[in-house]
């Protein structure tokens, strides 16, 4: 497992969780740009009331549930000279503010000519494999793919998740982040030291492989590298690719992959059609056909809402086991 | 707060180049030479000058699809709005927006939103933003009728007096959302009385009576300028045109050539206007220079937008993102 390199360069490491490691890039940026702020509902929720405590005053605004209004609030408050972060809360949210975010948005920059700029950053969490039914599970990152003009993270692990939604914060375009409940408790050591980031647009190679790639997107990371821990004690050596950002995705770096393997899973807790999977795969199709060796395959949750009954959810995601299973089928 | 002299010739003044404007914007789309759809503004001048004119230089303003008069209202030239209704490389847009988007940032307008409701928000953030930032500017949010069932507009102005907000809510309230009427789709047609669910000021006036306009938004930036919160003011109007040049609506009229006409006829904020002004003792000669000095003006924005070369293609994906990453994308080829 590879680390990004400007977080080797740092001495200052600290073990950190994928939810403190969020909160420590909001603060340290709010520190840096006195025009960052933050808004959303029930900010205190999740460990942003270190934010409250630190910051307050007119830095946070804690909303009502008025999703797609307090979007077009940042986004106007962006264009006119501050940073806002917007804590959408659980990822299901996002239809509400869909419009604000694609049309205004995504839209403003391009629609005046470049005069205007929208640095916002919105943040949601995939909050899934958790019970909570259809209508709090979703990974919506694939709608918000489409539409041109967002830029859309979706880290898997503490130290990308800090030093890309930094990236995100310092960045003059909106850009869309996609955390995921399932690494929440996950710990790695991370960088204390502030202008460390991980840059939007890098995929990172979690593991080095030569038989099969396995590109996985945010929480699909843990069980690809179980499942290539298990398949190495069968001798196939597993690469997994971590597109990391999904718009603007890193072609160099997968299609690399793919073409010193030949062989391609794609693992991603989206629904599967037009999934960030579907898109990678489309790619893979168009511009890496000539070194694929088996067809490429997909692992995603299929096209069924999120049951509520964990007897049924736990069949749907992504694990170790279909994961290995879809690398089987391409040897 | 009274307009000065001075000020009431620039009233006028705007009025008029709003008009002549906007009849050379429709001889242009007739001729072809605009592509899609114009939004005329013809009859509103009253309410978008009276609000603009009580707006300093740095304040912000958002408007909607029938977005021509706005940066003209506030101050804006010509030439570059011309030719961005004509797509040209020179329009303030680039050739990006056209007739629904004329967001002449020069100005302080952020945004033209063709989302019915959309630039409420927007406005909204603006008013954060000035809150943040410690300085007085204020933002005016103009919308149509049709806007006020926006859940935008209810979410935002609740938001807005929540935190005190420096934001003039302006509806420019010309009784038709393209066809449907103000009665036949708001439960309370008196849309300021909506501002008492916010506990805020509501005001009605008489969009065709610029100074009355001039009065009132005059009064809610400066309390808003002072702390004082939001207002909702609703200037009663009227589009004298169809909802965009020569747009084909079948069926029965959903409104009378006779309420069109006696509009037109009796309600014509210019012409109401001007004889307030000849009345009140302003030269003749000093509103006919305006007149001609506005069609001048505007014959040069036609010519200027007509010579004005169309964006070319290798322009296409410039201005996507203001910090381009992997962007456009390249295509491998195997």
């Amino acid at each position: 497992m590879t680390q990004p390199a400007e977080t080797l360069a740092s001495q200052d490491m600290v073990r950190t969780s994928y939810l403190e490691a969020i909160v420590q890039a909001q603060i340290e940026e709010m520190e840096r740009d006195e025009h960052v702020v933050m808004l959303g509902e029930d900010i205190a929720v999740y460990g942003d009331g270190k934010i409250i405590e630190t910051f307050g005053g007119s830095r946070v605004w804690s909303t009502p549930i008025s999703e797609n209004s307090f979007c077009g609030i940042a986004i106007g408050a962006a264009m006119t000279g501050l940073r806002p972060i917007v804590n959408l809360n659980i990822a299901s949210f996002v239809y509400l503010p869909s419009d604000q975010i694609i049309n205004q948005a995504a839209k403003l920059h391009y629609m005046t000519g470049g005069h205007v700029k929208v640095p916002a950053t919105f943040r949601c969490v995939m909050f899934y494999n958790a019970g909570n039914a259809a209508q709090h599970s979703d990974r919506p990152y694939p709608l918000f793919m489409n539409p041109p003009g967002l830029k859309v993270i979706a880290p898997s692990g503490p130290a990308d998740a800090k030093g890309l939604i930094k990236s995100a914060i310092r960045d003059d375009d909106p850009v869309f982040v996609f955390e995921d409940s399932t690494l929440w408790p996950t710990k790695e050591p991370v960088s204390m030291d502030p202008d460390v980031l991980v840059p939007i647009g890098k995929a990172d190679i979690k593991r080095q492989g030569e038989d099969v790639t396995v590109i996985a997107v945010a929480g699909s990371n843990r069980p690809s590298l179980k499942a290539a821990d298990v398949l190495s004690k069968k001798g196939i050596s597993v690469e997994v690719v971590d597109p990391r950002t999904l718009v603007p995705l890193d072609k160099e770096t997968l299609l690399a992959s793919v073409a010193k393997t030949g062989r391609v899973v794609i693992a991603d807790p989206a629904h599967r059609t037009c999934s960030a999977a579907s898109e990678i795969a489309a790619i893979i199709a168009e511009e890496g056909f000539g070194s694929l060796k088996a067809p490429v395959q997909r692992v995603t949750t299929p096209d069924v809402h999120v049951p509520f009954s964990p007897a049924l959810e736990k069949l749907i995601y992504p694990t170790k086991d279909t994961i290995i299973e879809a690398v089987e089928a391409v040897l | 707060m009274a307009l000065s002299t001075e000020n009431k010739l620039e009233a006028y003044r705007r009025m008029v180049r709003i008009r002549v404007f906007e009849e050379a914007a429709r001889r242009a789309f007739r001729e072809g030479k605009i592509p899609g759809s114009c939004h005329l503004s013809i009859g509103q001048e009253g309410a978008i000058v009276g609000a603009c004119m009580a707006l300093r230089d740095d304040d912000y303003i958002t408007g909607t699809h029938r977005s021509h008069g706005h940066p003209i209202g506030k101050g804006a030239k010509f030439n570059g709005l011309m030719a961005e209704l004509m797509g040209k490389a020179t329009g303030i847009c680039k050739g990006r927006g056209g007739s629904m988007h004329l967001a002449d940032t020069s100005v302080g307008i952020i945004g033209e939103s063709a989302i019915v409701g959309g630039g409420i928000p927007l406005a909204t953030g603006c008013g954060m933003s000035a809150r943040v930032r410690k300085t007085d500017q204020v933002s005016l949010c103009f919308f149509g009728d049709g806007a006020s069932n926006q859940g935008t507009f209810h979410e935002s102005i609740n938001m807005a007096a929540v935190w005190r907000l420096p934001v003039i809510y302006f509806c420019e309230n010309n009784h038709y959302a393209i066809t449907t009427s103000l009665r036949e789709s708001h439960a309370q047609p008196d849309i300021a009385k909506r501002a008492i669910g916010y506990g805020i000021p509501g005001v009605n006036v008489d969009g065709q009576d610029v100074e009355t306009v001039y009065e009132a938004t005059a009064e809610a930036v400066a309390r808003a300028r002072t702390g004082g919160g939001p207002s909702l003011i609703v200037a009663n109007t009227y589009r004298f045109d169809e909802h965009c040049v020569d747009l084909a609506i079948s069926g029965a009229p959903y409104r009378s050539p006779e309420e069109v006409d006696a509009q037109e006829k009796t309600r014509d904020p210019i012409a109401l206007y001007k004889a307030q002004l000849l009345g009140g003792g302003i030269d003749e000669t000093a509103l006919l220079e305006i007149e001609r000095e506005t069609k001048a003006a505007v014959a040069e924005s036609v010519a200027f937008a007509e010579e004005s070369p169309l964006p070319d293609a290798s322009d296409l994906y410039a201005d996507m993102y203001a910090n381009p990453i992997n962007y456009p994308p390249q295509r491998r080829v195997q």
